[in-house]
């Protein structure tokens, strides 16, 4: 009999008083965890295919279920812990390259939670957001350094194009194959409904969402995935991904197997083919390369729209960015480590990369350190969590954040890191018919409207209570935040003070 | 309409172009502006001189024909339409093209069809009359490269690294030799008199261009390059 050198990260724990064999758990599990043993009448449930999704303890009736963590330890050893040594022995079983999902889960700094906000006593009292208005529109693109008046006097209002939010939030790019056609459509809606916008990753746009064009902003990868004129056209934005948070330095690589009908439809590649994303564009290999793909990609827009060029937060991330800010962009958007995706190399996903906060902070300093600040807007994603973690980007330097993660948390999405396998019992990170029908997008959309609505009142609040109407005023405004219990280096990185000075 | 380009730069060109309803667009004096015909559907294109990188990128249907030597990414994601130039052209040719065609009369830069792909009638090909550089047909996913090696002096017409990620698609390169060091993923060998009629339109097609022998051309040897499926460009994976 074969040996099992590691076990099951969870155990299935059933209240058989509770249980009522009405077997819904055995229907919605993909991992195949829970069956029905006729025989007996009872039902069983292996763990050793659950991915702790929750979803049977969410479906079931009589709440007779919870998934824990399996009890069962090897002796206890702070270097080597069991999850280490757990993918030693799924390496030396496999030769496989590790291979997770969603974003980074280790225990590095959040720098979001060392960070505290500011409120307004006595002098410069705080606004009430109910009875005074608020402003969290904001326009992202090139913003012109002087007001250039016309002949007869009026005002130039010939600016470089750019995206108007309702409030600083997007959807981050999620490519549909990573993530089912329900789970876009949500997206799509909310977008449009908040005035906000969504964005398609790399793998082209459903001809079904050719609609929502106006909200939509469309990717251009090394692949080039579904990439033609009218896909450009149909953009309110094109966006360059040059990197990603969660794999900086990787391309991306969705099997052949995932290429059914639709998805090829939409990459525009036979069913069946593998779809390699190369690592680098093999056209650009400095900024100057990069400038003509944006170039390019204006001439082929008529220069209507915005062009965002997307990187990971890596160690020089102020340079790039500086680069990027000289390469006629638009727009920069910056994905930290803890950024999310389908698909990553564990080892990669897990050590590759710097923290979005301090990565924005140095170049939002950078660019003002040079005078180009204006000439782009910053977007950063890679884990903003909450609406506080929004304002303090805000306050740190970005004009709008992108969430990638919060929006699936929206569609249910419980961050079993499982996305590869393509079984998302949830709807989301899945192809297969029978579970992309358990998302709906109507029920999707509203939860993800909800969601902003939410975050753009308790900004709102936040707002208010430092005394600030308006975005514009909170913006790189860095005297509203105060450092705890971080270090020197990590103030000056992050251009703040401690709490208390 | 005419154009004399010599008093522009490429963003009044392209102005001029974009702007014009004229299908046949004749531009003489073109030294080195980029972006030619990026996204034109249905026009036809003439360019006398050099023209700057990226000419035709994201073509949708429209002829372009250059008289002088082409620069870098011509061609780059092109949808369909053609591409041809009456000299040498250089790296990054075709670029992600999906449909269409590109003839070059002379030599071709590195990576020239790199990540070239096919979705159904969408199926593109370049034709390179002299030699090209290294990497030639890199991640290649669809479609059809010929190499036709005229007056190349070298016993092999392509650079280094041949075919490296191809996963689809043909390469065929005329000579005597096969490329050297191709990657285990790539199979190669002698064009049968059957795998040449995959060909052959093309190679009548580039000879009518350019006024060669096409009955010459397909009689000599040619090597076809496919990717190995015995030997994907797959990594093993293990979920964790």
């Amino acid at each position: 009999m074969a040996l099992n050198y590691y076990q099951p990260l969870f155990e299935v724990i059933r209240d058989k008083e509770r249980c009522i064999k009405c077997q819904a758990c055995a229907r919605q599990c993909a991992n195949l965890v829970h069956s029905y043993d006729e025989e007996l009448d009872v039902m069983v449930s292996d763990p050793t295919e659950c991915v702790d999704c929750q979803r049977c303890v969410s479906i079931c009736p009589t709440r007779a279920l919870k998934i824990t963590d399996n009890p069962n330890t090897f002796r206890r050893n702070s270097n080597w812990s069991m999850q280490i040594m757990t993918e030693v022995y799924k390496q030396a079983d496999s030769g496989g390259v590790l291979l997770s999902a969603m974003g980074n889960p280790k225990e590095y700094p959040v720098y979001w939670d060392k960070i505290l906000l500011n409120a307004s006593q006595v002098t410069n009292p705080p606004i009430d957001p109910l009875r005074e208005p608020m402003e969290t529109k904001v326009f992202l693109g090139k913003k012109p350094r002087n007001v250039k008046f016309n002949k007869d006097g009026t005002v130039n209002t010939d600016i470089s194009p750019t995206l108007e939010l309702s409030t600083p939030i997007m959807f981050s790019a999620m490519s549909y194959g990573s993530i089912s056609k329900n789970a876009h459509e949500s997206l799509a809606r909310a977008a449009t409904e908040l005035g906000i916008y969504y964005n398609t990753g790399e793998g082209g746009l459903h001809r079904d969402f050719y609609k929502y064009g106006p909200n939509t902003i469309v990717q251009v990868a090394s692949g080039r995935f579904g990439v033609f004129k009218d896909y450009l056209e149909t953009g309110a934005a094109v966006e360059i991904k040059m990197g990603q948070g969660a794999k900086p330095g990787i391309g991306g690589h969705l099997p052949g197997a995932k290429i059914l009908e639709d998805i090829s439809k939409t990459r525009m590649i036979p069913m069946g083919a593998d779809a390699i994303s190369p690592a680098p564009h093999h056209d650009i290999y400095s900024i100057e390369d990069l400038r003509q793909l944006v170039y390019s990609l204006k001439e082929a827009t008529c220069y209507k729209k915005p062009i965002i060029v997307k990187i990971a937060a890596v160690h020089n991330v102020a340079a790039i960015a500086s680069g990027i800010a000289r390469s006629g962009a638009d727009i920069i958007a910056i994905d930290g480590y803890r950024g999310g995706t389908g698909a990553a190399p564990t080892r990669i996903r897990d050590n590759v990369g710097i923290p979005i906060e301090l990565a924005l902070a140095s170049v939002d300093q950078r660019l003002r350190d040079e005078g180009i600040r204006n000439e782009v807007s910053v977007v950063v994603a890679g884990s903003v969590r909450s609406s506080a973690d929004v304002v303090k980007a805000i306050a740190l330097g970005a004009d709008a954040v992108y969430i990638g993660t919060a929006a699936l948390l929206a569609l249910g999405c419980h961050l079993c890191r499982s996305c590869q396998t393509g079984k998302c019992n949830w709807g989301i990170a899945t192809q297969r018919p029978d579970l992309v029908k358990r998302l709906n997008p109507e029920i999707g959309y509203k939860r993800l409207v909800n969601l902003v609505h939410a975050w753009d009142h308790e900004i709102k609040e936040m707002m208010g209570g430092m005394g600030i109407n308006s975005i514009e005023a909170l913006r790189g405004n860095r005297l509203m935040l105060r450092g705890i219990g971080l270090t020197e280096k990590e103030l000056e990185v992050l251009g703040i003070q401690h709490a208390g000075q | 309409m005419v154009i004399n380009a010599e008093e522009y730069d490429y963003y009044e060109l392209n102005r001029i172009i974009t702007g014009s309803d004229d299908t046949d667009i004749d531009v003489s004096g073109v030294m080195g502006q980029r972006y030619i015909g990026c996204g034109a559907s249905n026009k036809s294109i003439t360019v006398h001189g050099i023209p700057g990188n990226a000419l035709g990128a994201y073509l949708d249907g429209s002829t372009i024909t250059v008289y002088g030597n082409a620069q870098d990414a011509i061609g780059d994601t092109m949808n369909g339409g053609e591409i041809i130039v009456h000299g040498n052209c250089g790296d990054t040719t075709g670029y992600a093209m999906r449909s269409g065609k590109i003839y070059v009369k002379g030599n071709a830069g590195y990576r020239v069809g790199i990540h070239m792909k096919e979705y159904k009638e969408l199926y593109p090909k370049i034709i390179i009359g002299g030699s090209v550089g290294d990497f030639l047909g890199e991640y290649q996913a669809g479609g059809i490269i010929v190499v036709l090696g005229i007056g190349c002096e070298a016993s092999v017409p392509v650079g280094s690294f041949c075919g490296t990620g191809m996963h689809g698609g043909y390469i065929f390169i005329r000579g005597d030799e096969p490329p050297r060091g191709l990657p285990v993923q790539v199979c190669c060998e002698t064009a049968t008199d059957e795998d040449k009629k995959i060909i052959k339109e093309y190679v009548e097609e580039f000879c009518t261009h350019f006024g060669y022998d096409a009955k010459e051309l397909l009689a000599s040897r040619f090597f076809k390059l496919t990717p190995n499926t015995a030997s994907p460009y797959k990594q093993l994976y293990t979920n964790n």
